[in-house]
């Protein structure tokens, strides 16, 4: 663990200049974002305008072709980053779930800890019961995640990424996948994560969540953050004309 | 229907009635050769040759050993290809590139050269060019080498095309909490893959069981004879083929159950 000599103020997600190139096309054009302990983040904008790209930056499950990022106390961008610890402190999950589909729901939230941790047997699945528990996956500890449905799949996603005792967690899109009546239980665990003070930076097109849950709504587009600001703001009054059409569009999708 | 006046008359046929036709014309073919091969064969020297219960019965009960010896090479040859193959096909798909020139050149080779030819080296080659060495097991250790060198390039080939049918998102779930490449690939990637490649891995077993009678070329006794051998020897001794026969069947009692488990495999592969 990093100290956290000023753990009060210093920012638990710091990036500066952040560019990220794919051969000719860049897809991040500078981007420079601090996100404070306990606070909620959610991420919008078009497809293609470098949402998943800048949330996986963030872990570097993308490596960004410029700039510097801290996370979690990690220096993710320094020559000597340990990724592999930082990334115990950072938990994500995806628009897909990508549950191990070769392991139990049980061993699915209980094998990093056991491998990674290298915490007893008895006790990470201890822990894993409990977070299953929290997420309201009771009695399928032994089931295999395709006799699951999506909603449960995410949900165990969710105590999966939890059971490594993560700082910041990272959402990419984690309903988008799901039927219409199963993206309720999802958000209603992550609502309940954001209660409890976690920092989450969540990439959705779940404008009533953004408006409940977030503390701030970033509005991307063409790989800058063209607008940001408390969702009441952002969400009902944007400023930039790009926001307002992609809003329009979002929330109007038949006109 | 074409009922146009130019048109030849069998294309007037339907397609239902030209199916018919083929297909009756077929059964005619196959009901020809096989009456004028039942009148051409001499079946009372057919049945002298393949069927003779005596000597079928002598074979017994010594047949069991080379049997069993046959089990036990394709096993050794399996397990040797195994514990060489997975390794290998790591390297190929290592980021690390000496490691995949190394695992391409291997797999070129031992995919390329006849398994007799192998075994000839293992068994003859390396013992005159390293006087002195010692196989582990003798020549149990020699077929190990020998057959399991061929068989872990394909091995390797198979599991290769088992990491890579393994989805990505697996592996970035795994990073994402902290796994290492290496723990990732122990813990997510080979379970995952060695699932997928059990059905052609089955395969590569019923391979081995009849490479298996390349062992002969190694100069074997009585106790560590295999199947084809035992029968070539009785074949000479009896001036007989009905050890051919016997020693076909004791090889399907193998493969064929084998076969069926990997067909078995494979439609439970394609449920999940
Ligand atoms: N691994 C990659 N290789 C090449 N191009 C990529 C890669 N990943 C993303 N891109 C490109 O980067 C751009 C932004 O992709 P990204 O997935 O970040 O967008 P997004 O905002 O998450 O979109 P969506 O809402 O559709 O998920 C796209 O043009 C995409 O084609
Ligand atoms: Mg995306």
């Amino acid at each position: 663990m990093t100290t956290r000599e000023a753990a009060g103020d210093a920012p638990i997600v710091r990036i500066e200049g952040l560019h990220k190139r794919f051969g000719d096309n860049e897809v991040l054009r500078g981007i420079d974002l601090e996100i404070a302990e306990g606070e909620v983040v959610c991420l919008i904008g078009p497809s293609g305008s470098g949402k998943s790209t800048l949330l996986r930056c963030v872990n570097l499950l993308e490596e960004p072709t410029e700039g510097t990022i801290t996370a979690a106390g990690h220096d993710m961008t320094g020559p000597d980053a340990d990724l592999d610890a930082a990334r115990c402190d950072i938990g994500m999950v995806f628009q897909h779930f990508n549950l191990f589909s070769h392991l139990s729901i049980l061993d699915n939230v209980a094998i990093a800890q056991r491998r990674v941790r290298k915490t007893g047997r008895a006790e990470a699945e201890a822990e894993a019961r409990r977070l299953l528990a929290q997420v309201g996956i009771e009695g399928k500890e032994r089931a295999r995640p395709s006799q699951l449905s999506g909603g449960q799949q995410q949900r165990v996603a969710i105590a999966r990424a939890l059971a490594m005792k993560p700082r910041l967690m990272l959402f990419d899109e984690p309903t988008s996948a799901l039927d219409p009546e199963l993206v309720g239980e999802v958000l209603s665990v992550m609502k309940g994560l954001a209660a409890e003070g976690m920092t989450m930076l969540v990439v959705t097109h779940e404008m009533a969540f953004a408006r409940e849950v977030a503390d701030r709504v970033l509005f991307l587009d063409g790989g800058v953050i063209v607008e940001q600001g408390p969702p009441a703001e952002v969400l009902t009054d944007p400023k930039t004309e790009r926001a307002r059409s992609f809003l329009h569009r979002v929330l109007h999708p038949v006109d | 229907m074409d009922t146009t006046a130019t048109a030849p008359a069998r294309r007037r046929m339907t397609p239902r009635q030209r199916r018919r036709l083929a297909r009756g014309i077929q059964y005619a073919v196959v009901i020809a050769v096989v009456a004028v091969l039942a009148a051409v064969a001499d079946w009372g020297r057919i049945a002298e040759s393949f069927f003779q219960l005596d000597i079928a019965a002598a074979m017994f009960p010594a047949v069991w050993t080379s049997f069993w010896n046959t089990i036990v090479y394709t096993v050794l040859a399996f397990v040797f290809g195994m514990v060489v193959g997975v390794p290998i096909a790591l390297m190929r798909v290592s980021s690390f590139a000496p490691y995949r020139w190394f695992a391409t050149g291997y797999v070129e080779v031992f995919r390329g050269l006849p398994a007799l030819l192998v075994l000839f080296l293992v068994g003859f080659g390396v013992p005159q060019a390293f006087p002195g060495i010692q196989y582990p097991g003798g020549v149990y250790g020699q077929v190990a080498i020998g057959l399991g060198l061929t068989s872990s390039a394909y091995i390797a080939e198979s599991v290769r095309a088992g990491i890579q049918a393994v989805p990505k998102g697996q592996v970035e779930a795994a990073r994402s909490l902290g796994m290492s490449h290496t723990r990732t690939m122990i813990t997510v990637v080979l379970p995952q893959a060695l699932r997928i490649v059990v059905p052609p891995l089955t395969n590569e077993l019923v391979m081995l069981t009849k490479d298996s009678s390349l062992v002969f070329v190694l100069g074997v006794t009585t106790a560590t004879m295999e199947l084809s051998k035992f029968a070539r020897n009785e074949l000479t001794d009896s001036a007989n083929a009905t050890p051919l026969l016997v020693g076909g069947l004791l090889y399907l009692l193998l493969t064929i159950p084998l076969g069926l488990l990997a067909r078995r495999l494979e439609h439970k592969g394609d449920a999940r």
